[in-house]
This record gives C-alpha cells, sequence and structure tokens, in this order.
C-alpha cells in the first residue's frame, strides 16, 4: 500500500515537469511581455535591459529549470502585470473558483441523479421526454453561449440576478467566501448553473443509462417477485448499485469542472483563478501562466491519485495484481 | 435539495434588491481593463493614469477640452531658456491630513525620472528639482524643454513622508521579484481617496471632502465603484440591467443597440489617436513580400498607389458603422502643430494606382503579408481585411496576418515586419512626439516606433533641433517642416481617427476627453 502511494506521488511529479515542459515551450508563442510591461515612450534598449533582467533571453530550458528551481522552493515569482507576488494572487483567488466549482459539482450531481432516475423510471412520460431533449442542449451549446443567454434572461430581462462579479464576500481568515451574504449567494447562481449544466447531462444520461441496465437485471425481478415495495427497489437496490460509476465519474469530472471554469469565469467576471490565467495570457504575464498549469495538473493529478485509492480500496483484486496496471486512470 | 430550496426562494425573493437603482451618488464604472497600479510612476498606461490621478494630482492638469490649467502648481514660467519655475499651490494637503510641499514635488519628480520608473523616458529632459522656497520649485531642464508643462500633466505628486515611511522612494521594479507597498496603497492629494482596492475585481474610491478643488470642480459623485469587466457583452449586459452607470469602452458592433434603449446616453467624441499603415521603405529585398532582389515599397510611386487604392470613406462606413473620421495624417487634429492645409487623403483611385504600379514595373503587382494586431484597437483586424480586399483589386495580393498585440508588437519591435497596421495616441498633444517615435531614425534612442526604416537627415535634424527650440514660433516653423517632409515621403499611409464612445446610464454625465481618461470630479447627475 505504501510503495504504491509513493510510486504514485513520484509518477505525479513527473507529470506535472512534463506539464511544466510543455507550458515553458508554449510560452514562446504567446508574444512578448516587455511591451506590455513599459510604456511606448521606452527606448529600444531599455527594452533589451529589462528583457534581460528578466531572463527572457535565456533558451527556454534554461528559463524551465530556473522556474522549476524556483517552484520547488515554493518561489513563484512575481506578476509581470500587477507586480504582486504570484503565489498570492492565486491564494487570493481560488476560493472563488473552488467554491464556484463545488456548488456547480453539487447542482449537477444533485439535480443529475434526481433527473436521470426520474427519466429512467418513466420512460415514455412526456416530461422524461423534454428533459432528455433538453438535455441534447446542455450537452452541444458551448458553455459561454449558455452563460450569455443566461445573463440576458435573468439578468437584463428579469432583472433578478446580477450579470457579472461575485457580491459582497466575508474574509474567514484569508479565505473570502460570497456563501454568507445574499448578494454573493445570488451571483453564484448564473455562474454555478452555466458551469454545472455540461455535467448535469451527463450525470443525467449516465444514471438513465445504468439504471436502465440494472432494472433488467434479475435481482430486481426477484426484488420485485419478493413484494418489496417500488421505493424499496427503486431506491435501496437498482441507484445503489448504478451510483458506482456515477461516483467515479464525478471525481474524475471535478478536475474539469475546476479547468472549464476559465470560460465561465470569463463570461461572468468571476474573480477565480481561470479569469487571472485568461488576462495573463492577454498581458503574457509568464509567471502567472506556469503557476497556473502547474495549479490545474496538481489538482488533476491528486484527484487521480485519490481516484487510484480508492479503487484500491474497494477492488481486493488490485492487492494481488500489480498497481502499475492501472496507473493510465 | 434543503440548500438548493433556499437558493431558488432567495432569487425569487431577493430580484427587487439587484435592480433597485443605484444611491445617487455612486458612480458604479466599468471598462475592460484594471489599472495595473497604483503606484503612479510605475506604469505609464491608460487606466493606470486615470486611477493615478483621481487619487493624486499632477502639477499641470489638462481640462475636458485638453487646454493647460493649474493644477497644484498655480502658475509657471520659464526663468531661464533652461530651467521652469513652479508656483505651489498653498494650503493642500495629502489624504492623511499632511501638508502639501515643493518637497513632495521635487520628490515626486525625482521618483518619476528614475529607473525604473516607466514615465522616466517621458521626462527624461529633467535634470534636477531644486526647491527654492516652501511653494517655489525650479526644474531644471538638461536642454531648453519648450513643452515641460504639457508633459508635467501626465505625473502624479506623492507624499514624500509616506513614500519613507513605506520604503518606496523608487517606483515598482519589475525584475525584483518582489512587490512593494505602493502597488496597493497610495498618498497622493487628489480628489478621491483609496477607501479598498481587490485588483481585477473591485477598487472604491470615496470623495476627498477636503480636496482644494472642492469649489472649482462639480464633485458630485462621492463614491466611486470602478470594475473591470473584461468580457464585452457582459460589460454591455451589466450596464442594460442598470448595474453600471458608466461604461467607458462599449464594443462599437453594440452602440447602436445601446443607443435605441431609451436610458443609455452614448457620448461621442474624436480620440486623440490615429490609426495609420506602416510601410518598409528600405531598399534591401524584404521577406515580407514575394519580389526578388528588391523591395516594392522602397519606390515612392508603389506606396502612392496603395495609398490611392484604400478607400478610407467605405472603411469608416462599413467597418466602423459611421464611427471614425477618415484622415490624410497621421496627426491627431489636438496637437500643436497639427498640418491641417496637408490634411487631405490622396482621392481614391484604382484607374491611377494600377498606373502607378505599371510604371513602377509591377503591372502584374505583388504579394505583401500585413501584420495585424486582432485586440489592441477598434475593429483593427476587420480594418486590415478591408485593407487586403482594396489593394487585391489593383493587383497588390495581401497575405494577411493577424495576431494578438503581444506577438504583433513583438514583430514591430523586432523589426520583423514589412507592412503594419499601427495605431498612436500623442500624450503630450505636441507634434515632436509624432516625430521623436515615428519618423526619426531608428538609433536606439528615438524611432524605436519607426519599424518602416525611414531615415531623413533633415527630418533627424529637425527633430532634435525641435526638442530644444524655445521661441514658440521657430520650433512651429520646423514642426510644418517636418510634416512637409513626412506628407511627401508617404512613410505612413493614414486610414482615420478612431472615435471615443463612452456609455452612461440616463441620468449621469461623464464629459467626454479625448485622452480617454475620465475625470470624474467633473461627472453630474441631472436627476
Amino acid at each position: 500500500m505504501l510503495a504504491f502511494i509513493v510510486r504514485r506521488l513520484l509518477q505525479s511529479i513527473v507529470v506535472m515537469l512534463v506539464v511544466a515542459l510543455v507550458a515553458f515551450s508554449l510560452f514562446n508563442f504567446v508574444g512578448d511581455p516587455i511591451n506590455n510591461m513599459v510604456g511606448q515612450e521606452a527606448t529600444t534598449e531599455q527594452r533589451a535591459e529589462l528583457r534581460e533582467r528578466l531572463g527572457l533571453n535565456d533558451p527556454i530550458p534554461v528559463q524551465f529549470l530556473r522556474f522549476v528551481g524556483n517552484a520547488a522552493q515554493g518561489e513563484f515569482g512575481i506578476s509581470y502585470r500587477t507586480a504582486r507576488p504570484v503565489a498570492d494572487l492565486i491564494a487570493e483567488r481560488l476560493p472563488a473558483t473552488v467554491e464556484l466549482a463545488v456548488t456547480s459539482a453539487a447542482f449537477a450531481l444533485t439535480l443529475g441523479i434526481v433527473l436521470g432516475v426520474y427519466s429512467a423510471l418513466n420512460r415514455y412520460g412526456w416530461t422524461s421526454r423534454f428533459v432528455m431533449t433538453a438535455s441534447l442542449i446542455g450537452v452541444s451549446l458551448p458553455t459561454f453561449l449558455i452563460g450569455i443567454l443566461l445573463i440576458w434572461i435573468f439578468a437584463v430581462n428579469l432583472q433578478w440576478l446580477p450579470s457579472y462579479g461575485r457580491g459582497e464576500v466575508v474574509d474567514l481568515g484569508g479565505w473570502r467566501t460570497g456563501f454568507l451574504t445574499l448578494s454573493g449567494l445570488q451571483a453564484l447562481i448564473l455562474p454555478a448553473v452555466t458551469l454545472g449544466l455540461y455535467q448535469l447531462t451527463l450525470i443525467m444520461r449516465l444514471v438513465r443509462a445504468e439504471m436502465l441496465e440494472v432494472l433488467r437485471t434479475d435481482y430486481i425481478k426477484f426484488a420485485r417477485a419478493r413484494g418489496l415495495s417500488n421505493r424499496a427497489v427503486n431506491f435501496g437496490h437498482a441507484l445503489k448499485n448504478t451510483l458506482v460509476p456515477v461516483i467515479t465519474i464525478t471525481g474524475l469530472q471535478l478536475g474539469s469542472i475546476i479547468a472549464f471554469a476559465i470560460i465561465t469565469e470569463t463570461v461572468f467576471q468571476w474573480p477565480g483563478v481561470g479569469l487571472l490565467f485568461i488576462i495573463a495570457i492577454r498581458f503574457v504575464d509568464i509567471p502567472v501562466m506556469a503557476a497556473y498549469l502547474i495549479l490545474i495538473a496538481l489538482f488533476f493529478v491528486i484527484i487521480n491519485l485519490i481516484v487510484d485509492l480508492l479503487y484500491y480500496l474497494v477492488d481486493p483484486r488490485l492487492r494481488v495484481e500489480t498497481p502499475a496496471a492501472r496507473t493510465a486512470a | 435539495m434543503q440548500s438548493r430550496k433556499l437558493l431558488m426562494s432567495l432569487v425569487l425573493g431577493s430580484g427587487l434588491a439587484v435592480a433597485s437603482a443605484a444611491q445617487a451618488e455612486t458612480l458604479r464604472w466599468a471598462s475592460q481593463g484594471d489599472a495595473l497600479t497604483l503606484d503612479p510612476h510605475a506604469q505609464n498606461e491608460g487606466p493606470t493614469n486615470t486611477m493615478s490621478l483621481h487619487l493624486h494630482d499632477p502639477l499641470v492638469m489638462r481640462d475636458n477640452d485638453m487646454a493647460i490649467e493649474p493644477g497644484l502648481a498655480t502658475s509657471w514660467e520659464a526663468v531661464e531658456e533652461t530651467v521652469w519655475e513652479f508656483e505651489i499651490r498653498e494650503g493642500v494637503t495629502f489624504h492623511d491630513g499632511s501638508d502639501f510641499t515643493a518637497e513632495d514635488v521635487a520628490f515626486s519628480l525625482n521618483r518619476a525620472g528614475t529607473e525604473p520608473s516607466d514615465f522616466r523616458n517621458y521626462i527624461s529632459s529633467i535634470e534636477e528639482v531644486e526647491v527654492v522656497d516652501d511653494t517655489t520649485v525650479h526644474i531644471h531642464t538638461s536642454g531648453p524643454n519648450p513643452i515641460l508643462p504639457q508633459q508635467l500633466t501626465q505625473i502624479s505628486m506623492m507624499s514624500k513622508a509616506w513614500a519613507e515611511e513605506n520604503d518606496v522612494e523608487t517606483a515598482q521594479d519589475y525584475a525584483s521579484g518582489e512587490e512593494n507597498y505602493a502597488v496597493r496603497n497610495a498618498m497622493g492629494t487628489g480628489p478621491y481617496k483609496l477607501e479598498s482596492r481587490e485588483g481585477d475585481v473591485r477598487t472604491v474610491l470615496v470623495r476627498n471632502d477636503d480636496y482644494w478643488g472642492m469649489d472649482r470642480f462639480p464633485m458630485e459623485v462621492e463614491r466611486i465603484v470602478y470594475t473591470p469587466i473584461s468580457s464585452d457583452s457582459t460589460r454591455v449586459a451589466a450596464l442594460l440591467s442598470g448595474e453600471l452607470d458608466f461604461v467607458l469602452d462599449p464594443p462599437v458592433q453594440d452602440l447602436e443597440r445601446l443607443e435605441e434603449e431609451g436610458d443609455i446616453n452614448i457620448e461621442q467624441g474624436e480620440e486623440n489617436r490615429t490609426i495609420f499603415l506602416g510601410l518598409n521603405l528600405r531598399e534591401e529585398d524584404s521577406e515580407y513580400d514575394n519580389v526578388e532582389g528588391e523591395n516594392p515599397m522602397a519606390d515612392k510611386s508603389v506606396r502612392e498607389a496603395m495609398y490611392h487604392a484604400i478607400d478610407a470613406d467605405t472603411i469608416q462606413r462599413v467597418v466602423m458603422r459611421g464611427r471614425s473620421v477618415p484622415t490624410g495624417t497621421i496627426a491627431p487634429p489636438f496637437i500643436n502643430g497639427y498640418p491641417e492645409e496637408l490634411d487631405e487623403r490622396l482621392a481614391f483611385d484604382q484607374e491611377r494606382a494600377r498606373e502607378l504600379l505599371a510604371d513602377a514595373g509591377y503591372e502584374d503587382g505583388f504579394e505583401v503579408t500585413l501584420h495585424c494586431p486582432n485586440d489592441r484597437y477598434i475593429n483593427d483586424e476587420a480594418i486590415c481585411q478591408a485593407v487586403a480586399g482594396m489593394l487585391g483589386q489593383v493587383g497588390v495580393t495581401v497575405d494577411l496576418n493577424s495576431q494578438t498585440r503581444s506577438l504583433h508588437f513583438q514583430d514591430i519591435g523586432n523589426r520583423e515586419t514589412g507592412f503594419y497596421l499601427l495605431g498612436w495616441g500623442v500624450p503630450t498633444f505636441d507634434s515632436e512626439y509624432v516625430f521623436n517615435y515615428l519618423y526619426h531614425t531608428d538609433d536606439g534612442q528615438r524611432g524605436s516606433w519607426n519599424a518602416t526604416g525611414f531615415s531623413n537627415d533633415r527630418m533627424d535634424e529637425l527633430v532634435q533641433q525641435m526638442g530644444t527650440e524655445v521661441d514658440e514660433e521657430r520650433r512651429n516653423e520646423m514642426i510644418a517642416e517636418a510634416w512637409e517632409l513626412a506628407q511627401s515621403e508617404l512613410v505612413y499611409i493614414p486610414i482615420h481617427l478612431q472615435v471615443l464612445n463612452w456609455a452612461t446610464r440616463e441620468g449621469v454625465t461623464v464629459p467626454l476627453r479625448a485622452d480617454n481618461q475620465p475625470h470624474i470630479a467633473t461627472a453630474t447627475f441631472n436627476d
């Protein structure tokens, strides 16, 4: 068990190094930050001098090694755009993204399971058909369009909800939360729905398909033959057995919710790390871009690690086989 | 489930709270980007300067018509060829209550003028600031500098004592790896005080009731809530839904719709910025066209042909939807020395263009790459597409390379382009600024934005002379001669003057300024 975890952690470090290397190679193509950092009056010589001092003239491998060396000491440098330490910027923005991601995951999971079960049990009802058709829209519409649509309906026309920002926040020892104020909760609704809609439809269709599968199996028939109530059969037996793949998918999707938050955060001006990253790209703020990509890689690695460990606990066969067989997850 | 119910009831129950109008004295203002820093000297950049000049004051101000007027200095004159004397306003206090003195002036100018301040080139002529007494300052310049007062309009005065106490005697150095105190804090004398600042999220300023200009400006806005909103459509939506009072930069394509809405006003006016095409004039073969052995654009009649082929009126009508002013010079009309009699475009004449090309030996035309930004100027990429189509009609095939501004300006900086779109604003409101950066030979000091390779001894001589000529009449003659020369060489093909569109909610007036830097002290509510 311990050896497994250690091996996985070592692999995670390799993954993150590769992400950092790829990121650094890409930075070659995003342009020159110097023009954004100095006024247009700066002379050609001053530009060259600043570029030299920032180490932007060094070959990519040298810049990469310097970044890794500093990052290993917890040093991510200062933002080219705002002159603030990157670690501070990310720490300030992370709560917004986490709150948004958790809320939309909760929204997608609860509503997804409810609607999935409902449409599996009432396959031919009008409501189910409507929900299934509507879910196609959720899958096929791009996130930014859904966001703009929601803003158009709920902010511009109905004027029920704010179109941008996070509302009032309360500072809980460095963690700024929007959960504790009315305007914070209001501001959360549209972005959370936008971000969660795709996951919602995914989970709903998954639950429905799994549920239909399970309902056909013999033990459900036997349960009914035993005279158990519908409720006990549907929820006690069928749903329980449906949830195993749902939990796996949800776990894996949490990482992509955080990563996809970039678009939602831009549409709603949600002050999370995704928006920070988008603004950093426009400015060619290399320290922020590098740190963000590493952070997202870290999220994925941790989530995958947890999922793997859960498998390891749940599935006794893994303890016999070589664990390396499962690393592809 | 429980929390979802709670959320739903909150949505339904609280709709009115969101929609309710703002308190009359608060101005909720948004634009695309945030001020980069609160340090008044670290970045010479539009939104950052706008923020700085609400928290601080300059010695010399510009009113909303861009005329020079007293700021923290009450009067100024050139007492010697290289010495300007400034009388400092008495009785002015900083936001912490301490007195503003000549010492603060000397400190601020020195701070702005030294590494790593981003204004050091802007005021590089300042050699020494001498404090004569509490209310008099002598500014010694390296040579005569006739436009020093104009240059000082962008330089904020900050508290010396505060800077020393917080260890920010110099501006933020981006290569230092550390943040200084002034990035998120400020101490000036300006019309508004900093209440709170969350970078990229929200900055709240409150009125400075002890402001020296309380009687001079309306000062009706008591509180400014500034929110950057990077997405165009969200910014428009927030204005439409009544969550904002003022949007500095509504997207052009939405203006008509906004105007149709009864309760939104669009203030429109010319901006101090022209959009034009730069052409590579160097004799040697350029790698950005398909002509081997020579550079077609080095031939002036080819440049003339390209100019004749571009229909600026159609660009104005179709691409800009009427919101631009076609121009025949790259000088905005606001600046000193603007060559009004030369501001006439070469006629749009495709026949003439083909003729000129044929005479130059390019009857079959040629192919050239046009470098274009796609996120810097209003409709920049669409302008380039129109230009490409128009040039194509006379046989010049344009291969369009549009990219993000960081890459575009990198190419211009590295001189890796033969044909490019550029916009230029003139913060000093004087022609010298245009010549210095766009026409002077690129020698590492001057000519830093002259990617055309244009190099003319007479031009260089004129630029250097006008930098130190104090006799206004003689100086204006030099400027006129330089414009004559510049126009006749067709170094740049002007397209248009950009137009500003500021959107406000009904009942709020923010006077338009050609420098695109709102002065909220002059904003009024007419409820």
